[in-house]
């Protein structure tokens, strides 16, 4: 499934930490509405890349161009970038010195100057979107850890981003809470939000994905369409890893 | 108690059984312990009763009569800095030395504790920064400052610095109207000419200070609705400048500034801050701030990565991260132990002794003490002074810590 109209382009990207090449000339663009879910061993460079899309890692070559603004040390042009492009992460990061309400009107409010009615307005929609309203006025220490990662979710949506980042977010949960939080990216997914998903849920990945990418050790192995990644995979450490993976 | 008596019962009984003596009940932890602290609590009882006995006994051997009297009696000593209260020599009675010594030492405590945490925080922060020159220099500030006994450093301060290389007087170091020399600070003083004018000014000054707070409401009250921000500090500060000033001139000069001249051998007019005050809160600022750099670089470390990035990830700057983020969850952990730093601050101003600053340690506790031998109550009324000044700031940090520490349960 091709798509022409690309929202993320990444060519040649290359980032080493000290000695350590942890990405090794990666190229990918990603479509409009697309749907990505990378997957691979840990320590395969899954997380760092995506991370290098919102900047949270500086990377050493290549080039990255979020909808055609291309990542510098240009702070305006990052900070740009990130409040289009939002992020999940895998321990959640919610601020604990504020409410459900406040951590997700805080950056409306600051990085996009909207009103405080309006930004408590639409933190109250997106509540509701992920079917935790009545939790508003509480702190993260008081809610379960899949109501917080779905804080997380409406957290990040707030920004009206373009592009969801995932980065494994069903990880920290206990099974019976990975459930509530993948319905509510499937919810997403089916909204037409462009989402990049760092996962091991192949359930999900098989259900929503329009590609699946795996990785090993810095390098995109192989890439396909979830029916023909499953079913054939072409190189033997995929089939390796999916023979780990499925068969328990 | 009742369990007392059952454990003694259990062993009396075991002992029937086992056949060994009753006398082995001094083997029952619970009794031995409860025996052991009622000792103690005699121990003490009685050493402080007998130290009571014997100071007022020892006391009344030499002819002084533990009373409250001498309060009244006229202070045979000079008190030489005393800017709150007016001293007379021959007029000034013991009572009212003890409230210059009291306020000059929350004088010092006060100017040491603002100044202190204000370098605190700077130096915590350059410690927690990434510059490598930054956090370097803060390293070796704090473990230099930290390290050395205080004494010492007041000491050092006062004698081999400033007594050694401030000029006499004559050839004072000017900062505007302030003059540095080995005596002292030289500062303007205002002196009030026109009394009921006077207070029209102050009024109207205070009235503007409390119109901008209003003012701070409402704008905060117009950006939660709209959005739209205001440069509120800067606004408040320049309306209450220029009508403080146009006031001023209205009102005709209701006071004039005392600024101090160069007569022929000292300075004429003006106030002075002694050398020694001077020292004293150097040195108490420079200890203090370095161990308050410390509680300041616990906090901010203390502030997750993953904070740092989930903000930095929903596009907060970096200045709005460190007001939003950083700085509330880095306050919990800061406060309770820079609480014990203004505590210890206040405490150590008595070491003033050293340099000759009239604290109420020096003035109460050793001059005023050696000259009446009223050692029972002098001792018991700095004791207390120094009791209230330490409740009084804990409870006080504490109120607000509990405000800020409750946001998260």
């Amino acid at each position: 499934m091709t798509k022409s109209d690309s929202i993320i382009k990444i060519s040649k990207l290359n980032k080493w930490y000290g000695k350590f090449h942890a990405l090794k000339d990666i190229d990918l663009s990603v479509g409009r509405t697309e749907k990505i879910v990378i997957c691979g061993p840990s320590g395969s460079g899954k997380s760092t890349l995506i991370r290098c899309i919102n900047r949270l890692e500086v990377h050493q070559e290549g080039s990255i161009q979020v909808d055609g603004i291309e990542l510098t040390d240009d702070i305006k042009q990052i900070t740009e970038i990130r409040s289009d492009v939002g992020m999940v992460f895998q321990h959640f990061n919610l601020f604990p010195h504020l409410t459900v309400l406040e951590n997700c009107s805080l950056a409306p409010i600051w990085v996009r100057k909207k009103s405080k009615v309006e930004a408590e307005e639409m933190a109250m929609q997106l509540l509701e979107k992920v079917r935790i309203p009545d939790q508003a006025d509480k702190y993260p220490g008081q809610l379960s850890g899949g109501q917080q990662q779905r804080v997380a979710i409406a957290r990040a949506l707030c920004m009206q981003p373009r592009i969801m980042l995932f980065d494994e977010p069903t990880s920290a949960l206990d099974p019976e809470m990975i459930k509530e939080v993948l319905e509510t990216m499937i919810e997403l997914a089916d909204s037409g939000m462009t989402m990049i998903v760092v996962t091991h849920e192949m359930g999900f990945a098989n259900r929503v994905a329009d590609r699946i990418i795996f990785m090993d050790e810095g390098q995109i192995v192989e890439q396909n369409d979830p029916e023909s990644f499953f079913k054939n995979p072409e190189s033997d450490r995929t089939k390796l890893f999916l023979s780990q993976i499925l068969d328990h | 108690m009742v369990k007392g008596i059952i454990a003694f019962g259990q062993y009396f009984l075991l002992d029937k059984i086992v056949g060994r003596s009753p006398s082995n009940i001094y083997q029952n932890p619970k009794f031995r312990s409860a025996i052991i602290q009622a000792i103690l609590v005699f121990i003490v009882f009685y050493t402080f009763y007998s130290l009571y006995q014997t100071t007022v006994f020892n006391l009344e051997e030499r002819g002084i009569k533990t009373s409250t009297s001498f309060f009244d009696q006229v202070a045979p000593f000079k008190v030489g800095f005393s800017p709150f209260l007016n001293f007379e020599l021959g007029e000034t009675t013991y009572i009212e030395v003890f409230y210059i010594g009291v306020l000059n030492t929350l004088l010092v405590a006060v100017l040491g504790i603002i100044a202190a945490t204000l370098l605190g925080f700077f130096i915590g922060i350059l410690r927690s920064s990434n510059n490598w020159l930054a956090q370097k220099f803060a390293l070796i500030y704090v473990e230099i400052f930290r390290n050395m006994p205080l004494l010492l450093q007041i000491m050092f301060w006062n004698f081999a610095i400033f007594l050694a290389f401030l000029p006499p007087p004559k050839q004072s170091l000017e900062f505007g109207a302030f003059y540095l020399n080995g005596r002292g600070l030289q500062t303007p003083v205002p002196i009030v000419e026109n009394n009921f004018l006077f207070k029209v000014w102050l009024g109207i000054l205070i009235f503007s200070i409390i119109a901008s707070f209003i003012f701070r409401n409402w704008a905060k009250k117009r950006r939660d609705q709209t959005g739209k921000s205001l440069p509120v500090l800067g606004i408040s500060l320049s309306v209450i400048i220029i009508i403080g000033i146009s006031s001023f001139y209205i009102l005709g000069k209701p006071f004039a500034v005392d600024l101090p001249v160069l007569g022929k051998f000292n300075f004429k007019g003006g106030g002075q801050l002694p050398l020694p005050l001077f020292s004293l809160w150097f040195a108490l600022t420079v200890y203090t701030s370095a161990f308050i750099a410390e509680n300041v670089r616990a906090g901010i470390a203390s502030v997750s990565k993953g904070q740092i990035e989930a903000a930095r990830s929903i596009g907060l700057t970096r200045p709005q991260m460190v007001k939003l983020i950083i700085i509330p969850q880095a306050l919990r952990v800061i406060i309770p132990p820079t609480i014990s730093q203004y505590l210890n601050l206040t405490k150590n101003s008595s070491l003033a002794m050293a340099v000759g600053y009239e604290e109420v340690v020096a003035v109460w506790a050793n001059i005023s003490l050696n000259q009446t031998g009223q050692a029972l109550i002098i001792i018991a009324m700095t004791i207390i002074f120094f009791e209230i000044c330490s409740l009084f700031t804990s409870f006080i940090l504490n109120i607000y810590n509990r405000r800020i520490q409750i946001t998260e349960r």
